[in-house]
């Protein structure tokens, strides 16, 4: 003996219930398979419904007028046998319901590995200067997610881009000094139209020199303003009388070589090298200038620079630049440098990161002097502002000494007057 | 290798494959003893019989209907709606009928039909003589949507077409017809549904078009390459079901796509394929997707004025491009 | 004693208690599909019941070997005739992998089995009246001498696929036959606001094809004329069409309620005319049939019905993944 459960049919597409209007059979009544049992109403039709089984009404689960929704049992039945078929049948319905929501789904064969951000990633890291490397993400394959920076920022424990000064700027591309790619890109195919250049002389030393210092040398980098105003107005008051008398400019270049000469004998560890296993102090203070021509970029040494004043700079800026246009420079005047500075400036950039000079400590790009408004004394002026950004090999140098030497750069830069500057 | 007309490549691949297969027929209006209004079936009435070439009433319902029924029974029947405008009365059948009778039977059935319309505008048809009309059947799986642009993939697909053992809607561009040449090997060849061909290999954007529009996708990549940009172009050829695969590695290409449709915007194929690279893509592109097509209007006005500034033209099509170019 | 009818038509005893028996089961099948799913076995039945006199009459006047058949969705008794069991109609009810109609994809009512060229059919009416000229066309290129049969009802005859269909038919005098069954109802809508003209087969003329009304709860009657016509189509003269009279004797389908829209009086009395009674009447009158022979055709056929439904009720579904397969060639 067993008991069958009779369930409320679905009488209609879209109909979730039935009213039973009036059973037809009581308990202990015999029925047989196919025999109406109820009468049941729902909005779209009114039925008999027929028995699933032949056997004895056990129990009537509901009463007349009351309302089921389709699938509750409406009785039971007491039947002969076991009638497992009933219940496999209904196995077999609901393993296919089961199964159908499944809709295709397009295999994505996007392999997303950690170092690919997303647009909107990027977007966030460099609107808040995070350095992607140190998050960990928690997307498929570790990629880092939205929610990943959002969550970061909301923290306020952002993994700042390493560097020793809170000024640290967003990376920008780094127009001055060329990179090459070789060993990243896929070698590219010409099509016709291109050109091809052939990687030659010059060209090849200045790739292997940059692929060597960005390869090596762990670059950081930091950035000071400085108001010039001072030396803009000394510098104009007397160019004009200096090209006169000296027959060549006279022109800001050099002023900065000079600080920078000075500041540098005053924080020796700047003018280092990099030597494998140790870091080399270096004696003399010989500053190498970047001269770009068309095709190349060369660097030219200013010797013993602090020795100098500012006229011999300028007389030497001015002799080595011309020697590297005219083709005549000679390799000697082109070794022992110990610190570079780049006149980025002269080509109207306002911020850059250089790749340093390999075996040299650290770089200094002397950007645009430009007219902005800034607060002082609470009043606003307009004032001769000019960015300096170094790049520095972090394995030699850190942020606090560098940090203190760009400081003194600065303060030399801004109290450049002719009562405390000489020019011979 | 002899070139020849867009509209003659229709012409010879019906021909050649009527010859090769008595199975193969044609029925629709006016294709018989005057030889189709554009003259597509041009010769045939002569050569075949007024048979195998039926000038049917004028009803496209029946066009379609009729030729799904030969198509179950065994026949290769290749109906001409006259304007792809009119294919509407037909969509029942198109849809309910040819497009499920293989899956409704569990394979037991097939409708091997080819049902051929000319479409589109930038010939004063105004608007119910220019309609791109393949969004409409863009999503109904069981359909094949071919729509070639040179007289080269006109025969090769064509062929396929008829040879294909399910239904095949197949819209030639009224404006390509005559304006369009190309080279044509005399030879017996199809070219595979379902596949797109790269026309032009490039390396700063990538151009997705199909029919018309590569046409002037070429032109002005051929302007582009003076100023040293170079334009990938992919022919779709096939707008449904999309070759998702080709679409990914020409996006993927260069990063920067350009999707172009003389259809109107909202929902056309390139909707699907903007869809696709964004699926696909994330990590590979360089630009956001830029679409061109016509405006969400019912469709292309008459008048000289109105007609120019619907249809997609050179011009528009090479500002697009440089515009891309910078981005 | 009643005058022997079938005779005269060329149809042995035999094949008149075959028909009936058909008639009979194709009864049965409905009724317990109709069980079935007030029980909560199966979603949905649309019904014969009524008009299988005017399917079994016509499908037994057809050369079951060669001719094409479209049937609509009530065509019990004319699938039966062409070789579907009720086996295979169960399957369908059920929407079991084994269904030969779709494999469980179609609801009940979409018949289609190419092995007996019953050809595949959908839920949108009359779209297969433009399919049945299209294989009669076929047939003819071929030099083939077979004739194409199509079913709809009474409202579908107002579809543009029916008169295009028709039209293509008469204009190029191909061998179908269009077989209107009009039940009088189109779900609640009675045939007086379905058409203007009086019969279906006023519509003929405008298509250069003979019209015949004839009473479709006679079987004899409509394999006279649907043998006609078949006649006719062999004989190149083109197209018939016929239009069976009878009367829905079920609700539409197991989703309508028919008290809404008609009289109860109204079914009881149609109900008077039923085949199945006034067919029974004719073979006991003329000496073919008796109530032995009746009670032993009918447990044949409940025994026929309930292995069926045992059968069908137990058999798997496809597979859900098969949801993908053929929407393309493979």
């Amino acid at each position: 003996m067993t008991i069958e459960q009779m369930k409320m049919p679905q009488l209609g597409e879209s109909v979730t219930e039935g009213t039973i209007s009036k059973w037809l059979v009581k308990p202990g009544d015999t029925v047989s398979k196919y025999e109406a049992i109820a009468e049941v109403m729902t909005d779209k039709v009114n039925a008999e419904i027929p028995s699933s089984f032949t056997g004895v009404i056990k129990e009537l689960k509901a009463a007349e007028d009351e309302t089921l929704a389709v699938g509750e049992v409406i009785c039971s039945i007491e039947v002969e046998g076991s009638e497992t078929d009933e219940s496999r049948a209904n196995e077999n319905i609901h393993s296919g319901v089961k199964n159908e929501g499944i809709t295709q789904v397009v295999a994505t064969d996007v392999s997303i590995s950690k170092a690919r951000y997303s647009p909107a990633v990027l977007k966030i890291s460099q609107e808040n200067g995070i350095d992607l490397q140190q998050v960990k993400g928690t997307g498929k394959e570790g990629r880092i997610t939205r929610k990943d920076l959002l969550k970061l920022i909301e923290s306020g424990n952002i993994p700042k881009v390493k560097s020793a000064s809170n000024q640290v700027t967003a990376p920008a591309a780094d127009f001055m000094q060329e990179q090459p790619k070789t060993t990243q890109v896929k070698a590219v195919q010409p099509i016709a139209g291109d050109i091809e250049i052939p990687v030659t002389g010059v060209r090849k030393a200045i790739a292997a020199n940059m692929q060597k210092s960005k390869h090596e040398a762990p670059h950081a980098w930091m950035m000071v303003e400085v108001d010039a105003t001072n030396l803009v107005r000394y510098r104009d008051s007397i160019k004009q009388k200096f090209k006169q008398t000296e027959g060549y400019n006279l022109t800001y270049f050099a002023f900065f070589v000079k600080a920078v000469a000075q500041s540098l004998k005053e924080f020796p560890e700047i003018n280092s090298m990099w030597a494998g296993d140790k870091i080399i102090q270096k004696k003399d203070i010989n500053i190498s200038i970047a001269v770009a021509t068309d095709k190349a970029l060369f660097v030219p040494v200013i010797k013993h620079a602090d020795e100098k004043t500012i006229k011999g700079i300028a007389r030497e800026i001015t002799e080595l630049a011309q020697k590297v246009r005219t083709g005549t420079i000679k390799s000697d005047e082109m070794q022992d440098g110990t610190f570079t500075v780049n006149n980025t400036g002269s080509f109207g950039s306002i911020q850059s990161m250089g790749i340093i000079n390999y075996p040299q400590a650290a770089i200094l790009q002397v950007e645009s002097i430009v007219k902005r408004p800034v607060i002082i004394d609470g009043m606003i002026a307009v004032r001769d502002m000019v960015n300096l950004c170094l790049s520095m090999d972090h394995r030699i140098l850190d942020g606090l000494v560098c940090g203190k030497f760009l400081a003194r750069v600065k303060e030399i830069i801004e109290t450049m007057t002719p009562e405390n500057t000489q020019i011979y | 290798m002899p070139v020849i007309s867009y509209i003659d490549a229709v012409t010879t691949a019906i021909r050649e494959e009527m010859e090769r297969d008595s199975r193969v027929f044609v029925l629709g209006e006016d294709v018989g003893k005057k030889g189709g209004v554009f003259k597509a079936t041009n010769g045939l009435y002569d050569q075949f019989g007024e048979e195998r070439v039926i000038d049917t009433p004028l009803a496209e319902s029946a066009i379609a209907g009729v030729g799904i029924g030969a198509a179950m029974y065994g026949m290769r029947p290749i109906a001409e709606m006259q304007f792809a405008d009119f294919i509407l009365p037909a969509v029942n059948q198109i849809i309910s009928e040819a497009a499920k009778i293989r899956y409704r039977s569990n394979n037991d059935w097939d409708c091997p039909i080819v049902i051929r319309a000319p479409y589109g505008g930038g010939v004063h048809g105004a608007l119910y003589h220019s309609q791109s009309v393949e969004a409409i059947f863009a999503n109904q799986p069981g359909l094949k949507i071919v729509m070639p642009s040179t007289p080269y993939d006109v025969k090769g697909l064509l062929k396929a077409a008829i040879r294909d053992n399910d239904p095949v809607l197949f819209f030639e561009h009224k404006r390509a017809y005559r304006l369009i040449k190309g080279e044509v090997p005399d030879d017996d060849y199809v070219l595979p549904i379902g596949k797109a061909d790269v026309k032009r290999q490039g390396e700063d954007i990538t151009v997705i078009t199909y029919g018309l529009c590569v046409h002037f996708a070429l032109q002005a990549a051929e302007k582009l390459a003076s100023d040293g940009i170079s334009v990938h172009v992919l022919d779709l050829r096939t707008v449904y079901p999309l070759d998702k695969e080709a679409i990914i590695e020409a996006a993927a290409k260069t990063g920067k796509v350009l999707l172009i449709t003389e259809d109107t915007k909202e929902g056309s194929i390139i909707s699907e394929v903007s869809a696709i690279i964004a699926e696909n893509c994330l990590f590979d592109l360089d630009a956001p997707i830029m679409r061109l097509a016509g405006p969400d209007t019912p469709a292309m006005p008459y008048a000289p004025t109105m007609e120019k500034y619907f249809m997609v033209n050179p011009d528009k099509v090479e500002k697009a491009m440089r515009e891309l170019a910078e981005y | 004693m009643i005058e022997n009818r079938h005779k005269e038509l060329g149809l042995s005893d035999e094949k008149v208690l075959e028909m009936y028996k058909v008639m009979l089961l194709s009864r049965r099948i409905d009724e317990r599909m109709w069980l079935l799913n007030r029980s909560g076995k199966i979603p949905f039945v649309v019904s014969c019941q009524g008009q299988e006199a005017a399917q079994v009459g016509a499908a037994f006047a057809l050369d079951r070997e060669n001719d094409y058949i479209l049937p609509y969705y009530r065509d019990v008794g004319v699938v039966l005739t062409f070789g579907m069991t009720a086996k295979d109609l169960m399957l369908s009810a059920f929407a079991k992998a084994e269904d030969p109609n779709s494999a469980g994809r179609q609801m009940p009512g979409h018949f289609g089995q190419k092995k007996n060229r019953i050809v595949t059919g959908s839920s949108p009416v009359t779209t297969q009246v433009p399919h049945a000229v299209g294989i009669a066309l076929a047939g003819k290129m071929e030099g083939k001498d077979f004739v194409t049969f199509t079913t709809f009802g009474e409202g579908s005859s107002n579809q543009g696929d029916f008169h295009e269909g028709a039209n293509f038919a008469g204009v190029h005098k191909l061998p179908v036959i269009f077989m209107c069954e009009n039940n009088k109802y189109a779900i609640s809508v009675p045939i007086e606001k379905q058409l203007a003209c009086e019969n279906v087969s006023d519509r003929a003329i405008g298509y250069g094809m003979p019209g015949v009304t004839v009473d479709g709860n006679d079987p004899l009657a409509v394999y006279r004329v649907v043998k006609e016509a078949a006649d006719r189509c062999h004989r190149g003269e083109g197209p018939t069409l016929v239009e069976a009279v009878s009367y829905r004797l079920t609700p539409h389908s197991s989703d309508d309620d028919d008290s809404s829209y008609r009289t109860s009086d109204e079914v009881a009395q149609a109900k008077t005319k039923d085949a199945i009674i006034t067919f029974g009447a004719y073979l006991k009158e003329i000496g073919l049939l008796n109530d032995e022979l009746e009670k032993q055709m009918n447990d044949d056929i409940m025994k026929t019905i309930n292995e069926a439904t045992d059968y069908a009720e137990h058999a798997p579904y496809a597979k859900a993944e098969s949801t993908l397969d053929y929407v393309y060639e493979k």
